[in-house]
């Protein structure tokens, strides 16, 4: 498995990643040089908040408002298969 | 009902400035008169959204020979789709590349020929190097990601690591690194670009090397060369399952190299909707799933993996398009393969490269 990041990373959506609503597929989609990934609803809303600003605890927090059981760590290594598979940059 | 492809090739135009001997566009290149018209292209965007292809990757040939590109890929930008422009670079000024980028393209793929000036126009068969070095700078200018792409042979694999060089000082985020594959004018010049064992062993470590030295700056993905390995190339994702291409004359195709099997039927956007073609159409249909492999893929696990390789060059080497890639240790056809490497890896009197030109 991916390692998780820490809590205190800043995940930003990288140059040229499009994330967009798919009406053929019904799915939110991330679109990038190197191809197409379908993204469930709270992948979706995780890649949404990667905005360069918000943290990856910060994201957790605004995402345990919305959705029930939301764990940081879950967070966190959805936002490393995100870096992993160069749809999110983290700093450093 | 087949999945829904995620992504459409057009190859808008087979006319290129460019005369590389490794292209593998097919010897009989479509003339310009024979090229689908803007109109046409428009409903091909269309339907093959509705279809759910998300990725318009507009190549060629070198698609700004078309002058209506911008209304192209602003068309294409308009369905919501991901624009990659696929280039050579020359013609890119920097006024054209911010029309393009205005109008919606995501991000560019130049191709290198080589690291250095005299090496990449060789290849090139005309003065293309200072053209793509200022290319890569207009796509950064335009805050666009760029990726170079670079097809290895024999003429070049000694210079990967000024090719790795280069593409980092051009800029790029991503650097293709494919070893070529022999269709087309590639099949033609084999003899010329099959690189040898030697050459391999020591590029392979090289891009090892870079791969981990650059890592989170600049991915390097490796082709390898299929012809030297005991298992074939995955055939993308499977046949008929990702993407489609269309052809400059509208042809339609389950891969890029397709036409190279004679024997299977090509559809056209100018008869049949990309829907019918994509889900009903005999060429499409042809090797989906598993159903039509015989053995030794049939039970075998890699299948999963590799789908038994690629269907073109198992036609090309064999005559059959459901056969085993000869590629693989395992096809009763390897002994081709390697004769093939014997007797061309090395040959005794290298052939000329055959430039890629319209007849
Ligand atoms: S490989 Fe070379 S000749 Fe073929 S389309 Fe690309 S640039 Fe043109
Ligand atoms: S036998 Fe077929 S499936 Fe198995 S490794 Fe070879 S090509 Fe792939």
């Amino acid at each position: 498995m991916t390692p998780a990041v820490a809590l205190d990373t800043v995940p930003r959506i990288r140059r040229g990643v499009k994330c967009t609503y798919d009406q053929i597929r019904s799915a939110h989609v991330v679109l990038f040089p190197e191809g197409v990934l379908v993204l469930n609803e709270t992948a979706a809303s995780v890649v949404a908040l990667c905005d360069g600003v918000r943290s990856v605890g910060d994201i957790a927090v605004v995402l345990a408002d919305e959705y029930d059981g939301v764990e940081p760590g879950d967070i966190a290594s959805l936002v490393a298969r995100m870096v992993e598979r160069r749809v999110v940059d983290v700093d450093g | 009902m087949a999945e829904a492809p995620f992504g459409l090739l057009a190859e808008l135009t087979h006319r290129c400035p460019l005369q590389c001997g490794y292209c593998s566009n097919p010897l009989e290149l479509v003339r310009r008169d024979a090229e689908l018209s803007t109109e046409d292209w428009r409903r091909v965007f269309d339907q093959a959204r509705a279809l759910g292809a998300l990725q318009i990757h507009l190549s060629g040939g070198e698609p700004l020979r078309r002058p209506d590109l911008p209304e192209l890929v602003a068309h294409a930008n308009s369905l919501g789709c991901y624009v990659n422009l696929v280039t050579s670079g020359v013609g890119l000024s920097r006024d054209r590349m911010r029309s393009l980028a205005s109008v919606g393209v995501d991000h560019v793929q130049l191709s290198l020929q080589d690291a250095t000036r005299a090496g990449n126009d060789r290849i090139a068969g005309i003065k293309a190097f200072d053209r793509k070095v200022e290319a890569a700078a207009f796509v950064l200018d335009e805050g666009l990601p760029l990726t170079v792409n670079t097809v290895l042979h024999r003429q070049n694999l000694d210079n990967i690591a000024g090719i790795i060089a280069m593409a980092e000082q051009m800029g790029a985020e991503r650097l293709e690194l494919a070893n070529t594959q022999y269709y087309g004018w590639a099949l033609r010049n084999r003899a010329v670009l099959l690189p040898t064992r030697a050459q391999l062993a020591v590029a392979d470590p090289i891009v090892a090397a870079a791969q981990d030295r650059l890592r989170g700056r600049m991915e390097i993905v490796y082709v390898i060369a299929d012809y030297h390995e005991a298992h074939p190339k995955p055939c993308m994702y499977g046949w008929g399952a990702r993407q489609l291409t269309v052809a400059p004359n509208g042809d339609v195709l389950p891969c890029p190299a397709a036409t190279v099997i004679s024997s299977l039927e090509i559809e056209n956007v100018r008869d049949s909707s990309l829907h019918e073609i994509w889900h009903h159409s005999p060429s499409f249909n042809a090797f989906r799933g598993f159903e039509w492999m015989q053995d030794p893929c049939r039970s075998c696990p890699r299948k999963e993996i590799d789908f038994g390789g690629c269907r073109c060059q198992a036609f090309q080497l064999t005559g059959d398009a459901a056969a085993t890639d000869p590629v693989c240790s395992l096809s009763p056809a390897r002994s081709t393969v390697d004769l093939i490497l014997e007797t061309e890896m090395a040959p005794s009197e290298v052939p000329a490269m055959a430039m890629r030109k319209m007849r």
